[in-house]
């Protein structure tokens, strides 16, 4: 792999990176109350007296959240703890009305997994999850609408979160970046959260420190909080990274801190000492007892598990004969990657990979439109590929065609017949078109005799014009070549 | 163990509590009369003894994924000191 190593006149430094992802769970009641979780209803109607803290009301377990984390937990390749245990996290803030959140401490639900990661130089990675547990969400704070107060909605209070935990395994922003990928690939694909880091449904926090390389101390950390896009994560590593390495190069120390991402200058900013997990007091939540997982739920939810994008690629590679770089982009997203497989059914996959990939993403980008809502079908996407195949028209017509599939979403088979754009492969025709030609271009023919071979491409389109783009430009080709001598 | 009166300050500080100067030192001292009885029980020898969570040894009753409550914001909102526009206003938290 690609080694992301910062050189100075003083020396070279190693980063060292690892991630916390809370993702908000996808459930239509809260993790801890009968409260929506419906994103963007009016203010404070989504809430329940458990959400707002009152005194003498009991939270109770959503089952969905748990079902949720486990499934999580399989998608991550983790081991799932049969024994889970939630605790009380104690902490004053405006958003969170209960004065504590109810969290995972000593007994998380999800323990040690790993997912591999594709970089850009083909190679792959592994990285190790520490572990996942389950939690409360906070309230949303707006701080914008008066310079005096912020404004509280506790809708969000509540909603359930799968807080991931890895390993200090990156070494890069690369690293990191794909990862994030990744993960927001496998939990879409699982539907057990939304990914969507730019709506505060999936977040991150970036714990960086350095060290010279060749190096195995573990100097203290910054965490960076709640970054919101991947691109966002990468550049805060790199820009922190070489913070810390001109500070030691300066001969200055770096106390582990809380530092927050300001993405308009991609700087990093100071934002407390890190306070220690004394401060929040965590002891057991005494108004949950532990959470025991049978077998048979978490087999349960095994048998329901999709086929994930890892499984997916593979398969399309090896049975389908997808490049690697093909099947990774089309698995990316899950509604991609269906499409696909039904754009491709009983058709040449690898073609259907290419018109996927130029023409037809190229066409919704234009027109700014989701697959979802794509003018052109699966089934009319493998049905055209397949007229190109068989020879029925030629890749030329099948822009043209496509073109009116995009505006008339029309199924190609009907527009070549109406529009009369069948291939000509009558030798015959084509010769005839070969023989006029060349009886009218005879200053071009004697040069090209004559050795201005450059001109060959010159009859090509002649002949190609004379057919209105539908002779097939190979018998075109070969006939040209033999006419000619 | 015992605490001292930076322990009893910071303690007060995470809870926010306001503990006058002149009540720190018997703040102090109940701190440390309710350690004492702790130490008390820590003489018993737990070695091998799983922590009790809970006495009652059920697992967790899980709650169908269902919408039960909402739809109330002016009850939620009946004791807040202060209110605008269907939020809770509090004095400026700025991060």
């Amino acid at each position: 792999m690609a080694e992301y190593i910062i050189t100075t006149e003083k020396g070279k430094w190693e980063v060292i990176c690892g991630l916390e992802i809370h993702c908000q769970i996808i459930s239509k009641s809260k993790i801890f109350s009968g409260a929506s979780t419906e994103f963007g209803d009016d203010v404070n109607e989504n809430v329940s007296f458990v959400d707002a803290g009152m005194p003498g009301m009991l939270p109770t377990l959503n089952e969905e959240c748990v079902h949720q984390a486990v499934k999580t937990g399989l998608g991550l390749n983790a081991v799932i703890n049969k024994y889970s245990q939630f605790s009380r996290k104690n902490y004053f803030y405006a958003d969170l009305p209960q004065g504590y959140q109810i969290t995972q401490f000593e007994y998380p639900i999800v323990g040690e997994g790993a997912i591999d990661v594709d970089l850009s130089d083909g190679t792959s990675k592994t990285i190790r999850i520490e572990r996942m547990h389950i939690e409360q969400d906070a309230a949303k704070s707006i701080h914008d609408m008066s310079p005096t107060k912020s404004f509280i909605d506790l809708n969000r209070a509540g909603v359930g979160l799968m807080e991931i935990v890895t390993k200090p395994d990156f070494r890069s922003p690369e690293e990191a970046g794909a990862f994030l990928k990744k993960l927001r690939s496998i939990v879409r694909y699982l539907g057990t959260c939304d990914g969507n880091m730019d709506e505060g449904s999936m977040r991150c926090d970036a714990s960086i420190s350095v060290r010279p390389l060749g190096s195995d101390e573990l100097r203290p950390r910054a965490e960076v909080k709640n970054v919101n896009s991947v691109k966002f994560v990468m550049q805060a590593i790199e820009y922190e990274a070489k913070r810390q390495v001109e500070l030691y190069e300066k001969g200055e120390t770096i106390e582990q801190q809380t530092r927050q991402f300001d993405s308009v200058n991609g700087v990093t900013k100071f934002m407390r000492k890190k306070e220690f997990s004394d401060d929040y007091r965590y002891f057991p939540e005494p108004d949950l007892p532990p959470l025991i997982l049978t077998d048979e739920f978490i087999n349960k939810v095994k048998s329901e598990l999709v086929e994930l994008p890892d499984a997916k690629k593979a398969r399309f590679v090896k049975d389908l004969g997808l490049t690697t770089y093909d099947a990774t982009v089309i698995c990316e997203n899950k509604e991609t990657a269906d499409f696909f497989e039904k754009a491709a059914k009983g058709h040449d996959a690898k073609k259907v990979a290419n018109w996927l990939m130029g023409d037809f993403f190229a066409m919704l980008n234009e027109k700014k439109k989701e697959l979802k809502d794509s003018p052109v079908t699966a089934e009319n996407l493998g049905a055209l590929v397949e007229l190109i195949t068989t020879n029925v028209i030629n890749g030329k017509t099948a822009k043209d065609v496509f073109a009116i599939m995009a505006e008339t979403g029309e199924n190609p088979e009907k527009i070549v017949e109406e529009k009369g754009l069948k291939q000509v492969t009558d030798t015959g025709a084509i010769e005839k078109l070969i023989d006029d030609l060349l009886a009218t271009a005879a200053d071009n023919v004697a040069a090209y005799r004559g050795g201005k071979v450059g001109l060959f491409g010159w009859f090509v389109g002649q002949v190609m014009k004379q057919s209105q783009g539908k002779a097939n430009p190979q018998v075109v080709n070969e006939l040209l070549k033999k006419k000619l001598g | 163990m015992a605490i001292d009166n930076n322990t009893v300050r910071q303690i007060a500080f995470l809870a926010k509590l306001k503990v006058e100067p002149d009540k720190l030192e018997e703040t102090k001292e109940e701190f440390n009369k309710i350690l004492a009885w702790v130490e008390e029980l820590r003489e018993v020898n737990t070695d091998n003894v799983e922590p009790l969570v809970s006495v009652n040894n059920e697992s967790l009753t899980l709650r169908e994924d269902k919408i039960s409550a909402g739809h109330n914001a002016k009850e939620i909102l009946a004791n807040a000191p202060a209110q605008e526009f269907g939020y809770f206003v509090v004095p400026k938290v700025v991060e």
